[in-house]
Protein backbone atom coordinates (compact mmCIF):
# COMPACT_ATOMS: atom_id res chain seq x y z
CA UNK A 1 0.00 0.00 0.00
CA UNK A 2 2.84 2.40 0.82
CA UNK A 3 2.07 6.06 1.48
CA UNK A 4 -1.34 7.36 2.50
CA UNK A 5 -3.34 9.87 0.48
CA UNK A 6 -2.50 12.55 3.03
CA UNK A 7 1.22 11.78 2.78
CA UNK A 8 1.12 12.11 -1.00
CA UNK A 9 -0.89 15.32 -0.87
CA UNK A 10 1.46 16.90 1.65
CA UNK A 11 4.55 15.85 -0.26
CA UNK A 12 3.43 16.63 -3.82
CA UNK A 13 0.86 19.44 -3.44
CA UNK A 14 2.74 21.82 -5.74
CA UNK A 15 2.35 19.29 -8.56
CA UNK A 16 -1.40 19.02 -8.00
CA UNK A 17 -1.72 22.78 -7.73
CA UNK A 18 0.11 23.26 -11.01
CA UNK A 19 -2.12 20.63 -12.58
CA UNK A 20 -5.26 22.36 -11.30
CA UNK A 21 -4.00 25.68 -12.64
CA UNK A 22 -3.48 24.05 -16.02
CA UNK A 23 -6.96 22.54 -15.99
CA UNK A 24 -8.61 25.85 -15.11
CA UNK A 25 -6.52 27.69 -17.67
CA UNK A 26 -7.22 25.31 -20.55
CA UNK A 27 -10.92 25.12 -19.74
CA UNK A 28 -11.13 28.89 -19.52
CA UNK A 29 -9.36 29.45 -22.83
CA UNK A 30 -11.47 26.80 -24.58
CA UNK A 31 -14.78 28.17 -23.30
CA UNK A 32 -13.83 31.81 -23.91
CA UNK A 33 -12.65 31.28 -27.47
CA UNK A 34 -15.43 28.73 -27.93
CA UNK A 35 -17.97 31.35 -26.86
CA UNK A 36 -16.82 33.84 -29.45
CA UNK A 37 -16.84 31.22 -32.16
CA UNK A 38 -20.05 29.66 -30.85
CA UNK A 39 -21.84 33.02 -30.90
CA UNK A 40 -20.88 33.44 -34.54
CA UNK A 41 -22.09 29.92 -35.32
CA UNK A 42 -25.38 30.53 -33.49
CA UNK A 43 -26.10 33.67 -35.52
CA UNK A 44 -25.26 31.89 -38.73
CA UNK A 45 -27.65 29.13 -37.68
CA UNK A 46 -30.38 31.71 -37.09
CA UNK A 47 -29.81 33.27 -40.48
CA UNK A 48 -32.54 33.25 -43.06
CA UNK A 49 -30.19 31.84 -45.68
CA UNK A 50 -31.08 28.15 -45.60
CA UNK A 51 -27.77 27.01 -47.04
CA UNK A 52 -25.39 28.70 -44.60
CA UNK A 53 -27.62 27.90 -41.63
CA UNK A 54 -27.50 24.27 -42.78
CA UNK A 55 -23.69 24.35 -42.87
CA UNK A 56 -23.66 25.73 -39.32
CA UNK A 57 -26.00 22.95 -38.17
CA UNK A 58 -23.72 20.33 -39.70
CA UNK A 59 -20.76 21.89 -37.85
CA UNK A 60 -22.63 21.75 -34.54
CA UNK A 61 -23.92 18.23 -35.07
CA UNK A 62 -20.56 16.78 -36.08
CA UNK A 63 -18.77 18.30 -33.08
CA UNK A 64 -21.49 17.27 -30.65
CA UNK A 65 -22.01 13.89 -32.21
CA UNK A 66 -18.40 12.67 -32.04
CA UNK A 67 -16.29 12.09 -28.90
CA UNK A 68 -13.92 14.85 -27.88
CA UNK A 69 -11.10 12.33 -27.60
CA UNK A 70 -11.55 11.40 -31.26
CA UNK A 71 -11.56 15.09 -32.20
CA UNK A 72 -8.32 15.53 -30.25
CA UNK A 73 -6.66 12.64 -32.05
CA UNK A 74 -7.68 14.03 -35.41
CA UNK A 75 -6.44 17.48 -34.51
CA UNK A 76 -3.22 16.28 -32.84
CA UNK A 77 -2.08 13.61 -35.28
CA UNK A 78 -4.02 13.97 -38.48
CA UNK A 79 -3.88 17.74 -39.04
CA UNK A 80 -0.04 18.04 -38.95
CA UNK A 81 0.16 14.94 -41.11
CA UNK A 82 -2.21 16.35 -43.69
CA UNK A 83 -0.58 19.79 -43.68
CA UNK A 84 3.15 19.37 -42.95
CA UNK A 85 3.69 23.11 -42.54
CA UNK A 86 1.73 22.86 -39.30
CA UNK A 87 4.50 20.79 -37.71
CA UNK A 88 6.32 23.96 -36.75
CA UNK A 89 3.51 24.87 -34.37
CA UNK A 90 3.55 23.77 -30.74
CA UNK A 91 1.45 20.63 -30.30
CA UNK A 92 -0.40 22.26 -27.40
CA UNK A 93 -2.31 24.34 -29.90
CA UNK A 94 -3.74 21.30 -31.62
CA UNK A 95 -5.22 20.05 -28.39
CA UNK A 96 -6.56 23.53 -27.65
CA UNK A 97 -8.05 23.66 -31.13
CA UNK A 98 -10.05 20.51 -30.49
CA UNK A 99 -11.18 21.76 -27.08
CA UNK A 100 -12.19 25.15 -28.49
CA UNK A 101 -14.08 23.83 -31.49
CA UNK A 102 -15.84 21.28 -29.32
CA UNK A 103 -16.84 23.96 -26.85
CA UNK A 104 -18.00 26.30 -29.63
CA UNK A 105 -20.57 23.73 -30.76
CA UNK A 106 -22.06 23.48 -27.28
CA UNK A 107 -21.98 27.25 -26.83
CA UNK A 108 -23.72 27.72 -30.19
CA UNK A 109 -26.58 25.57 -28.93
CA UNK A 110 -26.63 27.45 -25.62
CA UNK A 111 -26.91 30.80 -27.40
CA UNK A 112 -29.47 29.58 -29.89
CA UNK A 113 -31.51 28.11 -27.05
CA UNK A 114 -31.19 31.31 -25.03
CA UNK A 115 -32.43 33.43 -27.90
CA UNK A 116 -35.18 30.93 -28.68
CA UNK A 117 -36.40 31.05 -25.09
CA UNK A 118 -37.38 34.72 -25.38
CA UNK A 119 -41.09 35.13 -26.06
CA UNK A 120 -41.69 35.78 -29.79
CA UNK A 121 -44.12 38.49 -28.68
CA UNK A 122 -41.08 40.56 -27.70
CA UNK A 123 -39.83 40.54 -31.28
CA UNK A 124 -43.30 41.33 -32.58
CA UNK A 125 -43.68 44.27 -30.21
CA UNK A 126 -40.26 45.66 -31.13
CA UNK A 127 -40.77 45.25 -34.86
CA UNK A 128 -44.26 46.75 -34.67
CA UNK A 129 -42.68 49.88 -33.20
CA UNK A 130 -40.48 50.14 -36.27
CA UNK A 131 -37.22 48.86 -34.80
CA UNK A 132 -35.03 47.03 -37.28
CA UNK A 133 -34.12 43.39 -36.98
CA UNK A 134 -30.67 44.12 -35.55
CA UNK A 135 -31.95 46.79 -33.14
CA UNK A 136 -34.51 44.28 -31.91
CA UNK A 137 -31.86 41.61 -31.44
CA UNK A 138 -29.39 43.90 -29.65
CA UNK A 139 -31.75 45.91 -27.47
CA UNK A 140 -34.69 43.60 -26.82
CA UNK A 141 -33.84 39.94 -27.38
CA UNK A 142 -30.20 39.54 -26.31
CA UNK A 143 -30.55 41.38 -22.97
CA UNK A 144 -33.32 38.95 -22.08
CA UNK A 145 -31.54 35.90 -23.52
CA UNK A 146 -28.42 36.63 -21.46
CA UNK A 147 -30.29 35.51 -18.36
CA UNK A 148 -30.46 32.01 -19.77
CA UNK A 149 -27.15 32.10 -21.58
CA UNK A 150 -24.81 33.12 -18.74
CA UNK A 151 -25.65 30.30 -16.30
CA UNK A 152 -25.50 27.79 -19.16
CA UNK A 153 -22.05 29.11 -20.09
CA UNK A 154 -21.03 28.61 -16.46
CA UNK A 155 -22.16 25.01 -16.72
CA UNK A 156 -20.26 24.63 -19.98
CA UNK A 157 -17.13 25.81 -18.17
CA UNK A 158 -17.72 23.21 -15.46
CA UNK A 159 -18.20 20.51 -18.08
CA UNK A 160 -15.03 21.66 -19.86
CA UNK A 161 -13.04 21.40 -16.63
CA UNK A 162 -13.81 17.70 -16.68
CA UNK A 163 -13.28 17.38 -20.43
CA UNK A 164 -9.77 18.85 -20.27
CA UNK A 165 -8.76 15.70 -18.39
CA UNK A 166 -8.43 14.17 -21.85
CA UNK A 167 -5.69 16.68 -22.66
CA UNK A 168 -3.40 14.87 -20.23
CA UNK A 169 -3.30 12.06 -22.77
CA UNK A 170 -1.44 14.50 -25.03
CA UNK A 171 1.03 15.56 -22.33
CA UNK A 172 -0.56 18.89 -21.54
CA UNK A 173 0.18 19.78 -17.94
CA UNK A 174 -3.22 19.67 -16.33
CA UNK A 175 -4.71 17.87 -13.35
CA UNK A 176 -4.94 14.46 -14.98
CA UNK A 177 -1.35 14.71 -16.15
CA UNK A 178 -0.16 14.70 -12.51
CA UNK A 179 -1.19 11.05 -12.50
CA UNK A 180 1.42 10.32 -15.16
CA UNK A 181 4.10 12.26 -13.29
CA UNK A 182 3.48 10.51 -10.01
CA UNK A 183 3.15 7.10 -11.63
CA UNK A 184 6.83 7.45 -12.40
CA UNK A 185 7.40 7.57 -8.64
CA UNK A 186 5.38 4.36 -8.24
CA UNK A 187 2.41 6.24 -6.83
CA UNK A 188 -0.77 5.08 -8.55
CA UNK A 189 -3.92 4.90 -6.47
CA UNK A 190 -3.28 7.87 -4.15
CA UNK A 191 -2.96 10.46 -6.95
CA UNK A 192 -6.10 9.13 -8.58
CA UNK A 193 -8.18 9.65 -5.45
CA UNK A 194 -6.67 13.08 -4.91
CA UNK A 195 -7.38 14.09 -8.51
CA UNK A 196 -10.99 12.89 -8.23
CA UNK A 197 -11.35 14.86 -4.99
CA UNK A 198 -9.98 18.05 -6.53
CA UNK A 199 -12.29 17.79 -9.57
CA UNK A 200 -15.25 17.22 -7.27
CA UNK A 201 -14.51 20.17 -5.01
CA UNK A 202 -13.89 22.52 -7.92
CA UNK A 203 -17.02 21.54 -9.84
CA UNK A 204 -19.20 21.65 -6.72
CA UNK A 205 -17.95 25.11 -5.81
CA UNK A 206 -18.45 26.39 -9.35
CA UNK A 207 -21.93 24.78 -9.57
CA UNK A 208 -22.86 26.60 -6.40
CA UNK A 209 -21.66 29.84 -8.00
CA UNK A 210 -23.71 29.20 -11.13
CA UNK A 211 -26.83 28.54 -9.04
CA UNK A 212 -26.32 31.86 -7.25
CA UNK A 213 -25.88 33.67 -10.56
CA UNK A 214 -29.04 32.03 -11.90
CA UNK A 215 -31.02 33.26 -8.91
CA UNK A 216 -29.69 36.77 -9.24
CA UNK A 217 -30.42 36.99 -12.94
CA UNK A 218 -33.96 35.72 -12.58
CA UNK A 219 -34.90 38.50 -10.16
CA UNK A 220 -36.15 40.75 -12.96
CA UNK A 221 -38.83 38.24 -14.04
CA UNK B 1 -67.51 57.92 -45.69
CA UNK B 2 -66.95 59.28 -49.14
CA UNK B 3 -65.25 56.77 -51.39
CA UNK B 4 -63.05 59.23 -53.26
CA UNK B 5 -60.80 59.99 -50.27
CA UNK B 6 -57.54 58.05 -50.00
CA UNK B 7 -57.96 55.41 -47.33
CA UNK B 8 -55.37 55.28 -44.54
CA UNK B 9 -55.26 51.51 -44.82
CA UNK B 10 -56.52 49.44 -47.68
CA UNK B 11 -56.35 45.73 -48.32
CA UNK B 12 -56.96 44.29 -51.75
CA UNK B 13 -57.94 40.64 -52.06
CA UNK B 14 -55.79 39.78 -49.04
CA UNK B 15 -55.14 36.07 -48.62
CA UNK B 16 -53.13 34.25 -46.01
CA UNK B 17 -52.42 30.55 -45.74
CA UNK B 18 -50.69 28.76 -42.90
CA UNK B 19 -49.45 25.68 -44.69
CA UNK B 20 -52.54 24.18 -46.25
CA UNK B 21 -54.90 26.07 -43.99
CA UNK B 22 -56.54 29.05 -45.70
CA UNK B 23 -57.03 31.58 -42.93
CA UNK B 24 -57.86 34.65 -45.03
CA UNK B 25 -59.68 34.00 -48.26
CA UNK B 26 -59.57 37.38 -49.95
CA UNK B 27 -60.34 40.47 -47.90
CA UNK B 28 -60.74 43.85 -49.57
CA UNK B 29 -61.40 46.63 -47.12
CA UNK B 30 -60.72 50.33 -46.63
CA UNK B 31 -60.11 52.07 -43.36
CA UNK B 32 -60.20 55.86 -43.38
CA UNK B 33 -58.43 58.40 -41.21
CA UNK B 34 -60.28 59.02 -37.95
CA UNK B 35 -62.38 55.89 -38.24
CA UNK B 36 -62.83 53.50 -35.34
CA UNK B 37 -63.35 50.02 -36.72
CA UNK B 38 -64.06 47.02 -34.54
CA UNK B 39 -63.53 43.50 -35.80
CA UNK B 40 -65.65 40.78 -34.24
CA UNK B 41 -66.19 37.14 -35.05
CA UNK B 42 -65.63 33.60 -33.83
CA UNK B 43 -62.20 32.32 -32.77
CA UNK B 44 -60.20 30.98 -35.68
CA UNK B 45 -62.19 33.04 -38.14
CA UNK B 46 -59.18 35.09 -39.18
CA UNK B 47 -59.73 38.41 -37.41
CA UNK B 48 -56.36 38.51 -35.61
CA UNK B 49 -54.57 37.31 -38.73
CA UNK B 50 -56.23 40.10 -40.71
CA UNK B 51 -55.10 42.69 -38.15
CA UNK B 52 -51.57 41.30 -38.08
CA UNK B 53 -51.41 41.56 -41.86
CA UNK B 54 -52.04 45.30 -41.64
CA UNK B 55 -48.51 45.95 -40.32
CA UNK B 56 -47.12 42.84 -41.94
CA UNK B 57 -46.41 40.93 -38.74
CA UNK B 58 -47.93 38.25 -40.92
CA UNK B 59 -46.79 38.27 -44.52
CA UNK B 60 -49.80 37.90 -46.80
CA UNK B 61 -49.76 34.93 -49.13
CA UNK B 62 -51.24 37.12 -51.86
CA UNK B 63 -53.05 40.41 -52.24
CA UNK B 64 -51.99 43.88 -51.20
CA UNK B 65 -51.79 45.94 -48.04
CA UNK B 66 -51.66 49.68 -48.69
CA UNK B 67 -50.79 52.20 -46.00
CA UNK B 68 -51.38 55.79 -47.11
CA UNK B 69 -51.24 54.46 -50.64
CA UNK B 70 -47.84 52.75 -50.24
CA UNK B 71 -47.76 49.04 -50.85
CA UNK B 72 -46.37 47.47 -47.68
CA UNK B 73 -45.83 43.95 -48.98
CA UNK B 74 -43.60 45.16 -51.77
CA UNK B 75 -39.90 44.40 -51.52
CA UNK B 76 -38.73 47.96 -52.15
CA UNK B 77 -40.91 49.44 -49.40
CA UNK B 78 -39.10 50.43 -46.20
CA UNK B 79 -41.39 48.54 -43.88
CA UNK B 80 -39.72 49.78 -40.68
CA UNK B 81 -40.45 53.36 -41.62
CA UNK B 82 -44.14 52.61 -42.10
CA UNK B 83 -44.36 50.48 -38.99
CA UNK B 84 -43.19 53.48 -36.96
CA UNK B 85 -46.52 55.06 -37.87
CA UNK B 86 -48.71 52.03 -37.18
CA UNK B 87 -49.07 51.40 -33.45
CA UNK B 88 -49.97 47.96 -32.21
CA UNK B 89 -51.23 46.63 -28.91
CA UNK B 90 -51.14 42.91 -28.18
CA UNK B 91 -53.29 40.56 -26.17
CA UNK B 92 -50.27 39.53 -24.06
CA UNK B 93 -49.06 43.16 -23.65
CA UNK B 94 -45.49 42.25 -24.70
CA UNK B 95 -43.97 44.97 -22.56
CA UNK B 96 -40.17 44.73 -22.36
CA UNK B 97 -39.45 43.16 -18.96
CA UNK B 98 -35.77 44.14 -18.89
CA UNK B 99 -36.52 47.85 -19.31
CA UNK B 100 -37.96 50.28 -16.81
CA UNK B 101 -41.43 51.58 -17.58
CA UNK B 102 -40.10 54.85 -18.97
CA UNK B 103 -37.47 53.09 -21.08
CA UNK B 104 -40.16 50.82 -22.52
CA UNK B 105 -41.69 53.99 -23.92
CA UNK B 106 -38.57 55.87 -25.00
CA UNK B 107 -36.66 53.03 -26.65
CA UNK B 108 -38.46 53.20 -29.99
CA UNK B 109 -38.53 57.01 -30.43
CA UNK B 110 -34.85 57.21 -29.45
CA UNK B 111 -33.64 54.23 -31.51
CA UNK B 112 -35.51 55.44 -34.59
CA UNK B 113 -34.11 58.95 -34.01
CA UNK B 114 -37.56 60.44 -33.83
CA UNK B 115 -36.67 62.25 -30.61
CA UNK B 116 -33.61 62.83 -28.46
CA UNK B 117 -33.50 60.96 -25.19
CA UNK B 118 -34.50 64.05 -23.21
CA UNK B 119 -37.41 64.88 -25.50
CA UNK B 120 -38.59 61.29 -25.51
CA UNK B 121 -38.47 61.13 -21.71
CA UNK B 122 -40.47 64.32 -21.31
CA UNK B 123 -43.06 62.99 -23.72
CA UNK B 124 -43.11 59.59 -22.04
CA UNK B 125 -43.81 61.14 -18.66
CA UNK B 126 -46.67 63.15 -20.11
CA UNK B 127 -48.10 60.01 -21.69
CA UNK B 128 -47.76 58.04 -18.45
CA UNK B 129 -49.63 60.84 -16.73
CA UNK B 130 -52.58 60.40 -19.10
CA UNK B 131 -52.93 56.71 -18.17
CA UNK B 132 -52.30 57.14 -14.45
CA UNK B 133 -48.87 55.51 -14.40
CA UNK B 134 -46.63 58.52 -13.84
CA UNK B 135 -45.58 57.23 -10.40
CA UNK B 136 -44.43 53.94 -11.97
CA UNK B 137 -42.01 55.49 -14.47
CA UNK B 138 -38.90 54.12 -12.77
CA UNK B 139 -40.31 50.69 -11.90
CA UNK B 140 -39.77 47.54 -13.89
CA UNK B 141 -42.86 46.09 -15.57
CA UNK B 142 -42.90 43.11 -13.19
CA UNK B 143 -44.27 45.48 -10.56
CA UNK B 144 -47.29 46.34 -12.69
CA UNK B 145 -50.66 44.63 -12.80
CA UNK B 146 -51.98 43.26 -16.08
CA UNK B 147 -54.11 46.33 -16.66
CA UNK B 148 -51.17 48.62 -15.96
CA UNK B 149 -48.97 46.64 -18.33
CA UNK B 150 -51.53 47.01 -21.08
CA UNK B 151 -51.85 50.74 -20.49
CA UNK B 152 -48.05 50.92 -20.65
CA UNK B 153 -48.14 49.00 -23.94
CA UNK B 154 -50.67 51.48 -25.31
CA UNK B 155 -48.59 54.55 -24.46
CA UNK B 156 -45.46 52.81 -25.71
CA UNK B 157 -47.15 52.60 -29.11
CA UNK B 158 -48.47 56.16 -28.83
CA UNK B 159 -44.96 57.50 -28.17
CA UNK B 160 -44.23 56.94 -31.86
CA UNK B 161 -47.15 59.24 -32.69
CA UNK B 162 -48.73 56.72 -35.03
CA UNK B 163 -51.38 57.44 -37.62
CA UNK B 164 -53.36 54.41 -36.59
CA UNK B 165 -53.56 52.06 -33.62
CA UNK B 166 -54.16 48.35 -34.05
CA UNK B 167 -55.54 46.51 -31.03
CA UNK B 168 -55.38 42.72 -30.99
CA UNK B 169 -57.84 41.57 -28.33
CA UNK B 170 -56.39 44.07 -25.85
CA UNK B 171 -58.45 42.96 -22.86
CA UNK B 172 -58.66 39.20 -23.41
CA UNK B 173 -55.75 38.38 -21.12
CA UNK B 174 -56.86 40.71 -18.34
CA UNK B 175 -58.53 39.93 -15.04
CA UNK B 176 -62.12 41.19 -15.21
CA UNK B 177 -61.53 44.07 -12.82
CA UNK B 178 -58.72 45.38 -15.04
CA UNK B 179 -60.73 45.50 -18.25
CA UNK B 180 -62.56 48.75 -17.63
CA UNK B 181 -59.45 50.87 -17.12
CA UNK B 182 -57.92 49.67 -20.38
CA UNK B 183 -61.14 50.13 -22.35
CA UNK B 184 -61.42 53.67 -21.03
CA UNK B 185 -57.98 54.48 -22.37
CA UNK B 186 -58.86 53.06 -25.79
CA UNK B 187 -62.17 54.90 -25.80
CA UNK B 188 -60.39 58.14 -24.95
CA UNK B 189 -58.07 57.60 -27.90
CA UNK B 190 -60.95 56.80 -30.21
CA UNK B 191 -62.77 59.96 -29.14
CA UNK B 192 -59.64 62.06 -29.65
CA UNK B 193 -59.80 61.21 -33.34
CA UNK B 194 -57.15 58.48 -33.48
CA UNK B 195 -57.81 55.93 -36.18
CA UNK B 196 -58.32 52.61 -34.41
CA UNK B 197 -58.76 49.05 -35.58
CA UNK B 198 -59.81 46.87 -32.70
CA UNK B 199 -60.16 43.09 -32.66
CA UNK B 200 -62.34 42.46 -29.64
CA UNK B 201 -64.69 40.15 -27.83
CA UNK B 202 -66.14 43.04 -25.84
CA UNK B 203 -69.37 43.52 -27.78
CA UNK B 204 -70.69 46.29 -25.57
CA UNK B 205 -67.48 48.20 -26.08
CA UNK B 206 -67.46 47.63 -29.84
CA UNK B 207 -71.00 48.91 -30.01
CA UNK B 208 -70.17 51.99 -27.98
CA UNK B 209 -66.96 53.22 -29.63
CA UNK B 210 -67.06 52.01 -33.22
CA UNK B 211 -67.96 53.88 -36.35
CA UNK B 212 -68.01 50.61 -38.16
CA UNK B 213 -68.02 46.93 -37.25
CA UNK B 214 -66.60 44.12 -39.37
CA UNK B 215 -67.80 40.59 -38.76
CA UNK B 216 -65.04 38.23 -39.93
CA UNK B 217 -65.84 34.54 -40.16
CA UNK B 218 -64.33 31.76 -42.26
CA UNK B 219 -61.60 34.04 -43.59
CA UNK B 220 -63.88 36.65 -45.14
CA UNK B 221 -65.72 39.76 -44.00
CA UNK B 222 -69.10 38.14 -43.72
CA UNK B 223 -70.83 41.39 -42.85
CA UNK B 224 -69.92 44.99 -42.15
CA UNK B 225 -71.86 48.04 -41.11
CA UNK B 226 -72.52 50.55 -38.37
CA UNK B 227 -72.74 49.15 -34.85
CA UNK B 228 -76.47 49.56 -35.08
CA UNK B 229 -76.70 47.63 -38.34
CA UNK B 230 -74.54 44.78 -37.07
CA UNK B 231 -75.80 44.49 -33.52
CA UNK B 232 -79.47 45.46 -33.98
CA UNK B 233 -80.29 44.32 -37.50
CA UNK B 234 -77.76 41.73 -38.64
CA UNK B 235 -78.50 40.43 -42.13
CA UNK B 236 -76.14 37.48 -42.49
CA UNK B 237 -77.40 34.34 -40.70
CA UNK B 238 -73.83 33.68 -39.48
CA UNK B 239 -73.73 37.10 -37.83
CA UNK B 240 -77.05 36.42 -36.18
CA UNK B 241 -75.87 33.05 -34.93
CA UNK B 242 -72.61 34.47 -33.60
CA UNK B 243 -74.31 37.36 -31.82
CA UNK B 244 -76.92 35.04 -30.35
CA UNK B 245 -74.08 33.05 -28.80
CA UNK B 246 -72.08 35.93 -27.38
CA UNK B 247 -74.73 38.42 -26.32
Amino acid sequence: MGKSVIDVLVEYWPIFLKGLAGTLKYAFIAVTLGSVLGAAVAFVQLSKNKFISFIASVYVNVLRGTPLLVQMYISYYFLPMAIPALNRIDKVYFVMLALTLNSSAYVAEIIRGGIGSVDPGQTEAARSLGLTKSQTMLRIILPQAVKNILPALGNEYIAMIKETSLAGTFMLYELMYTRTILANKYLVWQPQLIIAGIYLVVTLVLSFGVKKMEKRLSVSD
Amino acid sequence: MTENRIPLIETIDLKKNFGKLEVLKGISEKIFRGEVVSIIGPSGGGKSTFLRCLNLLETPTSGKVLFEGAELNEKSTDLNLHRQRIGMVFQQFNVFPHLKVIDNITIAPVMTKKYTKAEAEAKALALLETVGLADKALEYPRKLSGGQKQRLAIVRALAMEPEVMLFDEPTSALDPEMVKGVLEVIQGLAESGMTCVIVTHEMGFAKKVSDRVLFIDGGVIAESGTPEEIFEHPQNPRTKEFLAQVL
